[in-house]
């Protein structure tokens, strides 16, 4: 056995090496937030500020027969009561979700989901916003709600969208890839087919932060500053101005600090145009920030697949082909959040990281009487969904095969010399070497001993389990030709400036949740033109300072504005070359660059630093023949693919069979993201995605009872996990680079969510063996496990 | 943010204070204890009361944990934190500090108190279950100084009803102390800090010979109240202690019990929890009662 690697409790140490360029540093945002120095939507404070209020729908499904507000319009403090009919008179009732269909602002006609927008009170302050909605009278019309996903297309299922010319039924969309017949052809002729239905349930992002507004509308200036809970300030500018009517140029979205966002922050929610309405109606600055419920029942959730997975094999377990049939609830409104052409996200990449024969993906998305979404959760546009469902039948494969779940994975890997190889969906990965990802996962676990130990403890009646997972990402969005969001190409912009003292500004469009931007994008510049990370600023999250970019999701930062970054500064560069070659008075050929400064070649004592020269472009003298002065660029980066970031999961669970409580004692986690930058913040990126993954295996659902009434209203119902339930992480990596990524960088945000869901459930299910079970879903809470544990496993939903 | 609706808002300067004040507000005026169970419910605007006297201010007075000979008394205002540190509780009755350490959090457990938490009467609260176990009687105090005291059976009418009257307060809880007992608790949850799928205690005392001299099991999260088993009681006494013993318990708690099915588990599974925690907190009652 190769040694256990023990958790290192006490990096802090090398975790500031302040480097100029790549390495662990501490994160520059760290002393704002630490200290409560954070400023955050709610922190936003302007003089003559009133307060918004949202009052919701009771019911899923019902008409709307009267709004009587007289009575909320004569309470105390209470300035505008407004209701979905005076927004229809302005037009302003619906408005178009990331997924080109509408969402009602405020309902007009009917409600589709409980929590639902029907009006709202802007008043002088938050209590009386808030106790004006109880003097708010609606009466409705209770319709019988679609709950039941499976249920919604029968043909006596209640009509949810009649706001939709000619629509008859509850069908949101069709969605295929791959090759039907040819996987078929594989699937006839295969020695073992596994078929498993398989659901990844409703999950909701559930940021600390809800989400919120500050609308300040300027009647003399015209123009509307909006402050705001976003993850895509430009994209959002650009869809207020097309909603709204507003010239884009008298639009400033900035998104100030915020409190994570896992995707819930990249659709627009009614509240943030109630707000922009709010203000344009009253003249003065109007806040609007959802309490937890509201943020939990109303905002974008997440998943909600109901997937059934076949598998079909070699007897010696060489993988062929994989088919699956997906039944998608999008809720009441088709609020998915991603690029225009992928209605099913990135779902495509469902035949992971081995190299088959064929494959084939049918799905159905559907209209519920649940609230819109699905949002990217931490999952790369449904790339967890598609990991889960791989992860999951490939080891439903190895338990029909008898096989080691390693090994079958280690058999049936893309090998090396295939990248970058094209999957039987059309997805070409870039770069990958999977083998020795997954071997030192194994070391590290362990893993011949933890097999020992299993199975040492299975003799004795004792449950323990081993889960791996092995995923490929897809992150990165675009390159614009075929990625968009409302037409919106996915390309990002980026500024760079030296300051005539060689200090330095970078301007991105994406915007940090908690990322360490600041830090990383600092960390980006410096290693390309040698300015200590301290001495640049990272300026972004304001669309009237930075340039135009799709924003922060999908792990696209790095990928996409991480490239733009170092190609702005390399542009930087070329130009301080030429500066420096005059300075020393050498042809630019003679110049070599060592990080801060130029050098002649073969003189090394003859140089100048970056900032030396920062100051000569600035400063009196001459400048070489077209040569303009100052020392910035700017650039528009539009990537020529996808990264395709990977990783080995390996978590050990034990399972108290009296109680069937899950404990996860270990978890091993090995991530390829290419070029690391700062390898403490990557480590932040996992550890929290990781203990996501613990929270959706184990506990996390958005239940509704059969009358739609959402049972995950607050957090003591809707549980997110806690340092208890998790173990000291693990972690370990391999390295490689992107090959068409200018610095080699793969996106690492959401690997950990992505991929850690499998291997804890794999691991439950592994350590239910003695009891025959193949499959159990999520939430693997212990009443469920201990269903599973009687051979009465149920699907969630 | 979720705002309350508006109240009034008085501090108490002593029990009697809070007691006049109860007298003439009547039942649109609450108590605020810790505040960890009403707070959220009128934030959620699920309880809605005009007026709230605070009783924090009594916690000098109210805020205890007396041991004599035979009876250990414990303020209502005594706060989670305080049960779970005192180790002249836990040497008396380590069930509490079992209990302390999986309800709530540590931000709960330093302003929640017990008297809230027993006047709270959630089905699943699990001081409540803790108290049936130990057999503990209320002290309840009216109008002019009038006490009166009330078994745990008695105090707890339905779920989040109690025998305390809208001009009452719950000051104390007293405990009888008997030689030769052990105690434990032990709750299934779903995260930390979750309340329980359910959580069973108990209590024994053994004889000089080594048999069971009483015992009795309290559960919570298995019904709508909190009651204890009297018919485990009647089964274990007089036997000396065994595993067909807690078996027998156990299957009694499973029978006996009424749980629904919500999102912390089946009625079928949380039957089955009452009888597996029911066996597991008698085995290590005796073996405490034991040592
Ligand atoms: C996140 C969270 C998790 C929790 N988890 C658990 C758990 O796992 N297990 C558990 O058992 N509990 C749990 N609780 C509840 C916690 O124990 C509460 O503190 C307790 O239920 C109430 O105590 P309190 O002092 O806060 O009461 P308060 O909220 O102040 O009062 C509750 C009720 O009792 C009344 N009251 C209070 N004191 C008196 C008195 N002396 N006389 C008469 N009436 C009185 C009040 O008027 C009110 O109606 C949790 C609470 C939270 C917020």
């Amino acid at each position: 056995m190769t040694a256990v690697q023990e958790p290192k409790l006490t990096t802090f140490d090398d975790n500031d090496q302040k480097p100029v360029g790549y390495g662990r540093m501490l994160r520059k945002e760290d002393p704002r937030l630490l200290r409560g120095r954070g400023r955050f939507t709610d922190d936003v404070q302007l003089p003559g500020m009133l307060h918004l209020a949202i009052l919701r729908s009771p019911f899923a499904h019902a008409r709307i027969v009267g709004i009587d507000t007289s009575a909320a319009e004569a309470a105390p403090g209470v300035r505008a009561v407004v209701t979905g009919a005076a927004l229809a008179e302005q037009g302003l009732a619906w408005m178009p979700t990331l997924s080109n269909d509408v969402q009602a602002v405020l309902a007009t006609d009917k409600v589709r989901f409980q929590g639902q927008e029907v009006a709202f009170v802007v008043a002088d302050d938050r209590y009386q916003a808030r106790d004006a909605l109880e003097l708010i009278d609606v009466e409705y019309d209770v319709l019988d709600p679609v709950i039941d996903v499976r249920k919604a297309l029968a043909p006596d299922a209640p009509l949810i969208r009649d706001d939709l010319e000619g629509k008859a039924d509850n069908h949101c969309f069709d969605w295929e890839t791959g090759d039907e017949e040819a996987t078929a052809a594989v699937f006839a002729k295969a020695d073992v087919v596994v078929e498993t239905d398989v659901v990844y349930p409703r999950v909701h992002p559930a940021p600390m932060e809800t989400c919120g507004a500050v609308a300040d509308f300027d009647p003399i200036e015209g123009k509307l500053r909006l402050w705001s809970t976003t993850q895509a300030p430009h994209a959002h500018r650009t869809l207020y101005a097309i909603v709204a009517g507003l010239p884009e140029h008298k639009i400033q979205v900035i998104a100030p600090d915020i409190g994570g966002g896992f995707g819930n922050k990249v659709p627009i929610y009614p509240g943030y145009v109630c707000a922009i309405v709010a203000s344009i109606v009253t003249g003065k600055p109007v806040k609007w920030m959802e309490d937890r419920s509201e943020n939990l029942i109303s905002t974008g959730f997440a998943r909600d697949y109901i997937m059934r997975g076949e598998i079909a094999a070699t007897r010696d377990g060489k993988i062929l082909a994989i088919r699956t049939n997906v039944l998608a609830d999008h809720g009441a409104f088709n609020g998915t959040a991603a690029p225009v052409k992928y209605p099913a996200g990135f779902f495509g990449v469902f035949t992971g990281s081995y190299d088959i024969e064929a494959a084939y993906c049918k799905m159905t998305a559907v209209y519920t009487n649940k609230a819109p979404g699905g949002v990217a959760y931490a999952c790369s546009f449904r790339i967890t969904e598609a990991v889960y469902l791989v992860e999951r039948i490939v080891d439903t494969l190895a338990y029909e095969l008898g096989m080691d779940p390693a090994e079958l994975r280690l058999k049936n890997f893309i090998q090396p010399e295939q990248f970058p190889y094209e999957t039987k969906t059309g997805w070409v990965y870039d770069s990958g070497n999977y083998e020795p990802t997954m071997r030192l996962a194994m070391d590290i676990a362990g893993y011949a001993e933890l097999r020992k130990e299993q199975e040492e403890k299975r003799a004795r009646g004792e449950l323990m389990g081993i889960g791996i997972a092995f995923f490929t990402e897809a992150v990165g969005a675009g390159p614009r030709k075929n990625m968009d969001i409302l037409g919106l190409g996915m390309a990002d912009g980026c500024e760079l400036r030296v300051h005539p003292t060689g200090k330095a500004v970078v301007r991105l469009s994406v915007k940090t949740q908690g990322q360490g931007h600041e830090t990383t994008f600092a960390q980006i510049v410096a290693e390309e033109i040698g300015i200590p990370p301290a001495d640049i600023e990272v300026v972004h999250g304001d669309t009237d300072q930075t340039p135009f970019g799709l924003g922060t999701y999908g792990s696209r930062s790095t990928p996409v504005s991480g490239a733009a970054a170092a190609l702005v500064a390399r542009k930087v560069r070329d130009k301080a070359q030429i500066i420096a070659s005059a300075m020393l008075e050498v042809t630019v050929a003679d110049l070599e660059w060592e990080k801060g400064k130029f050098q002649v070649k073969g003189d090394p004592g003859k140089s100048v630093t970056i900032q030396q020269i920062a100051m000569r472009a600035h400063g009196a003298g001459d400048l070489p023949d077209g040569i303009e002065g100052g020392l910035e660029a700017q650039i528009c980066y539009n990537p020529s693919n996808l990264t395709y970031p990977h990783g080995a999961y390996i978590c050990v669970v034990d399972i108290d069979p009296g109680t069937a409580q899950v404990k996860v004692r270990r978890f091993i986690a090995v991530d390829d993201c290419g070029t690391r930058i700062n390898p403490m913040i990557i480590e932040g990126q996992v550890h929290g995605g990781l203990t996501d993954g613990v929270g959706m295996a184990l506990m996390e659902m958005i239940a509704f009872d059969e009358d739609g009434n959402c049972l995950g209203a607050s957090l003591m119902d809707y549980l997110i996990p806690t340092s208890l339930e998790v173990p000291d992480w693990e972690t370990g990596y391999t390295v490689t680079p992107s090959p068409h990524h200018p610095i080699g960088a793969k996106g690492v945000g959401e690997s950990a969510t992505v991929g850690s869901p499998p291997a804890i459930v794999n691991a439950v299910v592994d350590a239910l063996k003695p009891f025959g079970v193949r499959h159990a879903d999520m939430p693997l809470t212990p009443s469920r496990v201990w269903d599973a544990m009687r051979g009465q496993a149920t699907p969630p939903i | 943010m979720q705002v309350p609706a508006p109240f009034e808002y008085e501090r108490a300067t002593t029990v009697d204070h809070a007691i006049g004040l109860l007298e003439r507000l009547g039942s649109s005026a609450r108590l605020v204890a810790g505040g960890h169970s009403l707070l959220p419910m009128m934030k959620l605007r699920l309880a809605n009361f005009e007026y709230l006297i605070d009783i924090n201010p009594l916690h000098e007075e109210l805020g205890y944990i007396k041991t004599s000979s035979d009876e250990v008394r414990i303020g209502a205002l005594t706060r989670h934190r305080e049960l779970l540190e005192s180790d002249a509780l836990a040497a008396a009755f380590p069930i509490f500090r079992d209990a302390e350490r999986v309800i709530a959090d540590p931000i709960v457990r330093n302003r929640g108190t017990l008297g809230g938490s027993l006047c709270q009467a959630d089905p699943s609260e699990d001081l409540s279950a803790v108290c049936t176990t130990l057999d503990a009687s209320c002290v309840i105090r009216g109008p002019g100084g009038a006490e009166r005291v009330v078994s745990m059976e008695d105090f707890h009418v339905g779920p989040y009803e109690t025998a305390v009257g809208d001009d009452e307060m719950l000051t104390e809880i007293r405990i009888p102390l008997r030689p030769g007992g052990g105690s434990a608790y032990e709750k299934v949850e779903r995260r930390a800090g979750d309340w329980a799928v359910v959580s069973a205690g108990a209590a024994v005392w053994l004889a000089a010979d080594g048999t069971i001299d009483d015992a009795r099991v309290g559960l919570a999260a298995a019904g709508p109240n909190t009651t204890g088993i009297p018919e485990i009681s009647a089964a274990l006494t007089g036997h000396a202690p065994a595993e067909e013993l807690y078996e027998q318990a156990g299957a009694i708690a499973a029978r006996s019990c009424d749980p629904a099915t919500d999102q912390r588990g089946s009625a079928e599974y949380k039957r089955h929890l009452a009888n597996e925690l029911t066996r597991r907190t008698l085995r290590r009652a005796v073996e405490r009662a034991r040592s």
